[in-house]
């Protein structure tokens, strides 16, 4: 077991008086892909958000050991956390290489930033066809690439994604997952990864929990989850 | 046709003044959809800070720097403290702040300075330059001061990090903090920027209008004018709306109107793009279903 980067424990966050997750505790582990399944409404969402300071939090929060409490979002950002949101969140009236200047908007090596910013182009080829468009005029699957390419600039040391497969085309899709295992072998990136595509999120993913209605209901390796009879009957479809 | 001439330029040399004035409401517009009523009040103290360093003798162009960087300081502070605690207020009442601070402002500076007129001196010589007739030093200068100004915003916005966090902050407040640009400092420092035009604008019309407490109300019109016949959601746009109303208002105040229905002008331009094309000549039209 390698050391943990994420320690989450009993955490309840909500929007406004509603309580949305109630009482979540997990763990990720440095260097994994993990990923958090559940129907639509049990909480996934939440709680990235939470994680990132989006709403407000109740609970133990450690990150690398130290507790994150009282910090803001822009302060996650720089212990290095980055957050891909759902609806990818990019700014659709600059250009992508603008996207992409303010992922790195944080770092001091401005340098080596400009190195990244041409690796991504190595990642996302059409990215780089697509430099000085404007981001909002780009398509669903470039705009997600986009968004990722904008948190790796980052050079974060937790990737957190809210399905990066919403709305895509399948082909896409394998795509932006293969591009997902990359940065975790190669970059080793650890990888939060929130999806509705089960299969493929436990195909990549070596920890999985399954959350219901705000409530942490299974967790473990993602292949014992795979074979596991609620699971597969509810999530995979057979 | 020398007159004619010359009322063009004129217009350009005040144009100017607008352009700043709108670009400024254009600025605080686009990073909080709000429109920033007491801008010209802002302007108008700025330029009595400018009045009081050149009557305590310093030299025009150390109080001209002097004065925007205290504007500056002023519009981050009157962000942080007054405009912050309101921000998730409902419109009405950041509209009532505005017209507090309009006010305030205003009796301020006619407590400190008196409402008697005063002149303010301008930088450039008495004399037309290069012997022309149809322009002054000043209009010529004042046009200078303007395009400089406009194009260092420009390059702010364009080439700098901070210049591009500050675009993205307005553009989309979420995804700026999660890539760690601290909001709430970018909206301060739009303040600081837009109270610094601002107080360029007031030092370049006062010796025209003379400093009195109330010597922006007609140019903010003005500037509200060209800010929506330029699209309010446009710097380019509201920068060309300040050099039309400019232009506008000098023609038709010499030929067609007189100059004292001229600042009906502005209030009629404001009726006919609200009217035919209420998001201006370059602004977004926006469409929502329903």
């Amino acid at each position: 077991m390698s050391r943990t980067l994420l320690q989450v424990t009993d955490m309840h966050a909500g929007y406004g008086a509603t309580e949305v997750l109630h009482g979540l505790t997990m763990t990720i582990e440095e260097g994994s892909i993990t990923t958090l399944l559940g129907a639509n409404g049990a909480g996934k969402t939440t709680t990235l958000r939470a994680l990132s300071k989006m709403i407000k939090v109740r609970g133990q929060i450690q990150f690398d050991g130290k507790a994150i409490e009282g910090k803001s979002t822009e302060d996650i950002v720089r212990l290095g956390v980055a957050h891909v949101p759902d609806g990818r969140g990019t700014f659709g009236s600059l250009s992508t290489e603008e996207n992409l200047q303010l992922g790195s908007y944080t770092r001091k090596d401005k340098q080596e930033a400009a190195l990244d910013q041409e690796k991504m182009y190595t990642y996302f080829p059409r990215l780089k066809e697509r430099r000085q468009q404007q981001a909002g005029t780009l398509s669903g699957g470039e705009q997600q690439m986009l968004a990722i390419a904008r948190a790796l600039m980052l050079r974060p040391r937790l990737l957190l994604l809210d399905e990066p497969s919403f709305g895509l085309a399948p082909l896409i899709v394998r795509e932006i997952f293969d591009i997902m295992r990359t940065i975790n072998q190669v970059d080793k990136v650890t990888i939060l990864l929130v999806e509705q595509n089960a299969a493929m999120a436990l195909d990549l993913a070596k920890y999985a929990y399954l959350l219901e209605t705000g409530k942490l209901v299974l967790s473990g390796l993602a292949e014992d989850l795979k074979k596991d009879e609620a699971v597969r009957r509810s999530y995979l479809g057979h | 046709m020398e007159t004619f001439i010359h009322q063009v330029v004129a217009g350009i040399a005040t144009g100017g003044v607008y352009a700043s004035m709108a670009l400024a409401l254009v600025m605080i517009y686009q990073s909080t959809h709000h429109i920033n009523f007491a801008q010209g009040e802002l302007a108008m103290f700025a330029t009595y800070m400018s009045w009081t360093l050149i009557n305590a003798g310093v030299s025009y162009w150390l109080a001209f720097t002097c004065t925007i960087l205290l504007a500056f300081a002023l519009g981050v502070l009157i962000q942080r403290i007054i405009i912050r605690p309101v921000e998730n207020a409902p419109v009405l009442n950041i509209v009532v702040v505005f017209i507090g601070l309009l006010v305030i402002l205003n009796s301020i500076a006619g407590w400190v300075f008196t409402y008697t007129i005063k002149s303010f001196p301008s930088p450039f010589p008495k004399e037309p330059p290069f012997g022309l007739h149809f322009i002054s030093s000043h209009e010529l200068g004042s046009i200078g001061v303007t395009f400089v100004l406009l194009l260092l915003l420009f390059s702010f916005f364009k080439f700098t990090p901070l210049g591009l966090a500050m675009r993205a902050a307005a553009q989309n407040p979420d995804s700026s903090r999660l890539v760690g640009i601290r909001v709430g400092w970018m909206l301060a420092l739009g303040w600081g920027l837009a109270a610094a035009i601002g107080s360029v604008a007031g030092m370049m019309i006062a010796p025209v209008v003379f400093l009195d407490p109330n010597m922006m109300s007609g140019i903010l019109l003005y500037a509200f004018a060209a800010a929506l016949v330029g699209g309010i959601d446009s710097p380019g746009g509201a920068v060309l709306g300040g050099f039309i109303v400019g232009i506008l208002e000098n023609i038709l105040g010499a030929y067609v109107i007189g100059t004292e229905l001229k600042l009906s002008v502005a209030l009629v331009l404001i009726i006919v793009v609200l009217t035919i094309k209420p998001a201006g000549l370059f602004g977004k039209v926006i469409v929502s279903r329903v």
